[in-house]
């Protein structure tokens, strides 16, 4: 699927995650699935939470024990591969990477989108992230039904 | 006729990273540049670069071009620029002819680093001459460069990392882009790319080839068809799509017709994109006065081109007789970074490449 | 057509300049090209090729591919890709090699 479409199989997807009850703190799931040279997740995380090693082709490892959901790797990422999710009642609660104009307010309430693109639910913004070091990749905090931990993937206006 | 010791052929990531190394050296270089600005294929690339951070991993293209051009800027006294210059003449003494205008100039360098980089590859299909059949970059060019844009409505032919970044780039421009086809049974670039695109509505189709433009005096269709394993056409798998450009990118081929101009050995290496330059561990040509690096020596990264960039300054510089003061330091640490990047999957290529490259450096 | 807004790019205002196309007075921005300007106007055809008289646009917008030629200020197969716009640049389609006499 993931070498065809772009679009990773749900195992696989659930490979990133850590168990449904770690995730009453935000934790970042890295959607890389291929060895390429790039190392800034690793490199720019400060609790030293994602390990890629001298070999800057292998696959980013989450210690999510380590990780505090700060979501600085998710701007980091060049692949824009990367968000962070927290489960909170029966919301989901999602930081992802976003470069796409309009930028989102808080409060409206946007579509949630899967990895295919399709439209799955509703996305209330909640926060909007963008100081100067983020680069332009703005950091939105949006919530999602929880049932759509291993769907949802982005927004749409 | 001017003198220099060492004369940079293209002013993009590779000559620029040359340049800095062999002025931090002592050597006084001239960059010769055909674009009015400095920069190379860097200066339209909007989005952040892999690598790690030696090679201004998660800097934005642009931002990178600006980083390795203040590094030239800081040696003023060693380093003079030529930009709206072309380079049109190499003779086996070398000198270079220049145009600049509508003037033209010679040069007389004792040693030449060729670093022009790659051109996009054409493709066959009927009407590919229609104006509205552009190469990626080309589109690349015309919105980040100029803040044109391109088209409203566009199909992308080939899913490497340009056809994929492209697709992206096309839609923060608010272009829509239809989609993205791919004659392999695989996404040829980084998956992350993919899914990128992917989930912003763009889908990706392979198995599928472009058949022809249509329109009269633009693009206002495509066909477009699809391959069974055999890469034969499908019957009755015929699309017509109404779109108002075609964006191809399906590869690039190294640059090399002024290495042609001084008789420097050649060879079809698959791996690095087409007919390269013969080149030793040294980045020597068969003139051992003239250098390469970068695409132009076989298609690769950004990142990998800054890295051959110094590299070759570092050795063009000691040849010249001006060894950098942490020369055995830099000298590991570049074939390190170089190993260290094409170490993966994607790498491997490139070094299958160098490897079939080192049995004719040999052999000489 | 130009891009007003940009999630990571912008655009500021230039300097407007006029020059012609095919005896046409029209407009562009300094820094631009000849060929972003036209393209920016919506003109896509640059060029007709040699035989066929078929229209050419550009292809690979950096010089090499020779697709955007056309006549500047009456020299044939400038290289309008590359070549930056100037106030009172008189522009014109090629329709053939681009001989001397036939300007
Ligand atoms: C869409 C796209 C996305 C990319 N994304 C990435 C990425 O994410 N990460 C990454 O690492 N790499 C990326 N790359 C690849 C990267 O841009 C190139 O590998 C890199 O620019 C090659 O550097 P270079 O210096 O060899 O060549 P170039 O950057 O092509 O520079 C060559 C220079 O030589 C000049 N020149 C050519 N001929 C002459 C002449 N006769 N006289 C004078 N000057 C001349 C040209 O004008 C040019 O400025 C991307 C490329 C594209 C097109
Ligand atoms: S969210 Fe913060 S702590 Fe967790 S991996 Fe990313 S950068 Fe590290
Ligand atoms: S920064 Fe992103 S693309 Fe690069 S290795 Fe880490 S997760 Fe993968
Ligand atoms: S478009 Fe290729 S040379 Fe101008």
């Amino acid at each position: 699927m993931l070498n065809k479409t772009g679009v990773p199989s749900l195992s696989l997807i659930k490979t990133k995650f850590p168990e449904q009850n770690k995730l009453f703190k935000a934790k970042a799931i890295t959607e890389c699935y291929e060895e390429i040279p790039c190392n800034p997740c690793s490199t720019s995380c400060p609790f030293e939470a994602i390990t890629i090693g001298e070999d800057i082709n292998k696959l980013p490892v989450v210690d999510f024990d380590k990780c505090t959901g700060c979501g600085i790797c998710v701007y980091s990422c060049p692949g824009l591969a990367i968000f962070t999710v927290a489960l909170k009642k029966e919301k989901a609660i999602f930081k992802i990477p976003y470069e796409l104009l309009p930028y989102p307010k808080v409060d409206e309430t946007w579509k949630a989108v899967n990895r295919d693109g399709l439209v799955i639910g509703e996305a209330i913004i909640k926060k909007v992230i963008l100081k100067p070091k983020q680069d332009r990749t703005l950091l939105v905090e949006v919530e999602v039904d929880k049932n759509l931990l291993y769907d949802f993937i982005t927004i749409k206006e | 006729m001017i003198f220099k010791d060492l004369v940079i052929i293209g002013g993009g990531p590779a000559g620029l990273s040359a340049a800095k190394i062999a002025a931090e050296a002592g050597v006084s270089c001239l960059i010769i540049e055909r674009d009015p600005f400095l920069g190379g294929q860097l200066i339209k690339q909007t989005h952040m670069f892999f690598g790690s951070e030696k090679q201004y991993a998660k800097t934005r293209g642009l931002d990178i071009a600006k980083i390795l051009i203040d590094d030239c800027l800081k040696h003023q006294d060693l380093i003079e620029i030529m930009t709206s210059t072309t380079v049109v003449g190499l003779y086996k003494d070398k000198v270079i002819t220049t145009l600049h205008d509508d003037t033209y100039n010679k040069i007389k360098a004792k040693s030449i680093i060729v670093s022009t980089g790659a051109s996009e590859r054409f493709f066959a299909f009927e009407n590919n001459d229609l104006p509205g059949v552009y190469g990626a970059g080309a589109v690349q060019t015309l919105m980040n460069v100029y803040g044109v844009k391109p088209a409203d409505k566009v199909i992308m032919v080939g899913s490497g990392n340009i056809g994929l970044i492209v697709s992206y780039q096309l839609h923060q421009a608010g272009v829509k882009v239809l989609k993205v086809i791919e004659a392999a049974s695989n996404i040829g670039g980084y998956k992350v790319h993919a899914s990128k695109i992917r989930r912003i509505g763009i889908p990706i189709e392979t198995r599928k080839t472009i058949k022809r433009a249509i329109g009269k005096d633009k693009v206002e269709q495509v066909e477009i068809v699809s391959l069974d394993d055999d890469w034969n056409i499908v019957d009755n798998s015929s699309e017509i799509i109404d779109v108002d450009a075609v964006c191809i990118s399906v590869g690039l081929i190294p640059q090399r017709n002024l290495l042609s101009m001084i008789d420097i050995k050649t060879k079809f290496i698959k791996e690095l994109g087409g007919i390269v330059p013969i080149i030793n561990e040294d980045h020597q040509t068969s003139d051992k006065d003239v250098y390469v690096c970068g695409d132009v020596s076989g298609v690769e990264e950004a990142s990998s081109a800054i890295v051959e960039g110094y590299y070759t300054g570092l050795i063009a510089a000691r040849n010249l007789g001006k060894e950098h003061q942490d020369f055995k330091t830099l000298n590991i640490d570049y074939k390190n970074q170089l190993l260290n990047l094409r170490s993966g999957p994607f790498g491997k290529k490139t070094l299958k490449g160098l490897e079939i490259m080192k049995e004719d450096a040999n052999v000489k | 057509m130009r891009i007003k807004e940009h999630p990571i790019l912008t655009f500021p205002e230039k300097k407007k300049i006029w020059f012609t196309f095919n005896g046409q007075k029209v407009f562009g921005f300094s820094g631009d090209t000849i060929a972003a300007a036209l393209h920016a106007l919506g003109v896509m055809t640059l060029s007709h090729s040699l035989e066929m008289k078929r229209p050419r646009g550009f292809y690979c917008a950096i010089g090499n591919c020779a697709s955007c030629n056309m006549i500047v200020d009456g020299i044939p197969n400038v290289r309008t890709c590359v070549v930056s716009l100037k106030e009172g640049m008189v522009v014109k389609t090629q329709t053939n090699k681009g001989d001397l006499n036939d300007i």
